[in-house]
């Protein structure tokens, strides 16, 4: 019980079933270390990502979301990962007026062969989210609620 | 006249807005007031709380209630009335989502009071005062309802029974909803008693929208001149009516404005913004960053366009850190 009380963050990565997953797969067959705090949802397309998703997840608890796709030019649909890209930006300008902190949220492409880079991102994101501490939506800071 | 169905109206954190659309029905109010008996209505007639805690329960027919819910006094005032009524309507946006007033849940008590009480430029020097729920004076206690960190639409508080929506809801949709409770025909509770489908579909412009939409330039509406004859969307005004449920008749559109979003949205959406940033993201015909990020700069308020009538049923609103004011 006395380890370290290092706060462990959930991250949930949204991973397009073309690139990323398999280099999240190539990355656990090769027996690469990476922390175990990213939860993986594996999607068709990053543009099959809903802005929902990404909101909802933040609501049910995620401390930070990752969205991953194909490199430009190489999305199998040939344009989803265009389309994450501009709601990624939207979302981000969004969330930054309800105070978000930019570290929680995260775009990256990582192609099939990129099993590295795909580990790179999740200790990276992992450490920065676990320095910002727990996310709590809708917070409060008056004493009880102002209720 | 003891027969006749009783109806309530109530206000809570809105504009008054809602109550001009009562009075909007015109003659059709006296067809109205000609069928039910009004038993509380503060806006325009006198009676008094009193008056509906002596009522027996569920003895109103309907109460409408409009405004979100901001302070104790009328989360009171609501459980009163559901109490006293057999079905409790949420009326306009504001009762239904939270609407403009909805807003400030970027914030919450403290940032809010510290702001306007404290900070603002309007605030002379050695003059701050906040508003305190009791004050005493030599009478007696003087109370002032408590002001909540956030504001909360109506059935995050109460039960409600249908929806009205609109920022006003149309004198159409009220006398719509009026005749369909006296006749007793009566839709699945959590209704919402306008249309079912996107407002384009009932838009005089829609014709005009291009099979493929997409924008090269997202245009600000005080800053164009409006073409009255093409959907507005087409001319790279944000018009929300794809993602905005329909039942308005498009008014806004028939005025050269493009849609906001106040009948808030169909039944199989969630989250109103969120879908909003969805379909731009969509139609924007840029892959570039920095293309992306040059035509976003014509959206400078994300949450106030796509948010503006529903942040308090969002899924996020704030964050832990409130942002200071300004
Ligand atoms: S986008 Fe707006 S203007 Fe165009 S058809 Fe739809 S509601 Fe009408
Ligand atoms: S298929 Fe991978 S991003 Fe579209």
């Amino acid at each position: 019980m006395m380890q370290t009380e290092e706060f462990q963050p959930r991250i949930v990565a949204f991973v397009c079933n073309w690139c990323t997953y398999i280099a999240a797969d190539a990355a656990g067959v090769a027996r690469a270390r990476y922390s175990p705090n990213v939860r993986l949802i594996r999607t068709m397309c990053s543009g099959r990502v809903d802005p929902q998703f990404v909101l909802g997840a933040f609501e049910k608890g995620a401390d930070g979301v990752l969205l991953c796709g194909c490199h430009p030019r190489d999305c199998h649909y040939s344009v989803g990962n265009y389309k994450a890209l501009r709601r990624y930006k939207l979302l981000k300008k969004m969330l930054s007026q309800m105070g978000f902190e930019d570290d929680r949220f995260r775009l990256e492409w990582i192609s099939a062969s990129e099993a590295e880079k795909f580990r790179k991102v999740v200790e990276d994101m992992t450490e920065r989210v676990r320095r910002l501490g727990p996310f709590k939506p809708n917070g409060s800071s008056t004493p009880n609620g102002g209720k | 006249m003891a027969d006749k169905p009783k109806v309530a109206f109530y206000w809570c954190a809105s504009c008054g807005g809602c109550e001009e659309a009562v009075v909007d029905l015109a003659e059709g109010i006296l067809d109205v007031i000609a069928a039910v008996d009004i038993v509380f209505w503060p806006v325009a007639l006198d009676f008094k709380v009193r008056d509906v805690k002596e009522l027996p329960d569920e003895s109103i027919t309907v109460s409408f209630i409009n405004g979100a819910v901001r302070l104790s006094e009328q989360e009171e005032m609501a459980r009163l009335l559901r109490r006293k009524s057999k079905f409790v309507i949420a009326f306009g946006s504001c009762s239904h989502m939270g609407g403009v007033p909805g807003l400030a849940n970027l914030w919450d008590r403290a940032s809010i009071f510290a702001w306007y009480y404290h900070d603002a430029p309007s605030v002379a020097p050695g003059n701050v005062r906040e508003p305190r729920e009791h004050v005493r004076v030599p009478e007696g206690t003087l109370e002032l309802p408590a002001f909540w960190d956030t504001v909360k639409t109506l059935d995050q508080v109460i039960d409600v029974d249908y929806y009205l929506p609109g920022c006003p809801p149309t004198p159409k949709l009220l006398a719509d909803a009026v005749g369909v409770l006296l006749r007793g025909d009566l839709p699945p509770k959590g209704s919402v008693l306008a249309g079912t489908r996107a407002l384009c579909h009932e838009c005089p412009l829609n014709e005009s929208k291009p099979e493929k939409l997409l924008l090269k330039d997202i245009r600000r509406v005080h800053l164009t001149k409006v073409d009255p004859e093409k959907c507005l969307l087409a001319q790279g005004l944000l018009c929300l009516g794809p993602v905005t449920r329909g039942g308005c008749e498009a008014l806004c559109v028939k005025g050269n404005m493009p849609c906001t979003g106040c009948f808030g949205p169909t039944d199989e959406v969630r989250d109103q913004g969120a879908k909003g940033i969805a379909y731009v993201s969509s139609i924007l015909d840029f892959d570039e960053e920095a293309d992306i990020e040059r035509a976003l700069a014509n959206v400078p308020d994300p949450v106030g366009t796509f948010y503006r009538y529903s942040l308090p049923r969002a899924y996020l609103m704030r964050t832990r850190k409130v942002m200071p004011h300004a």
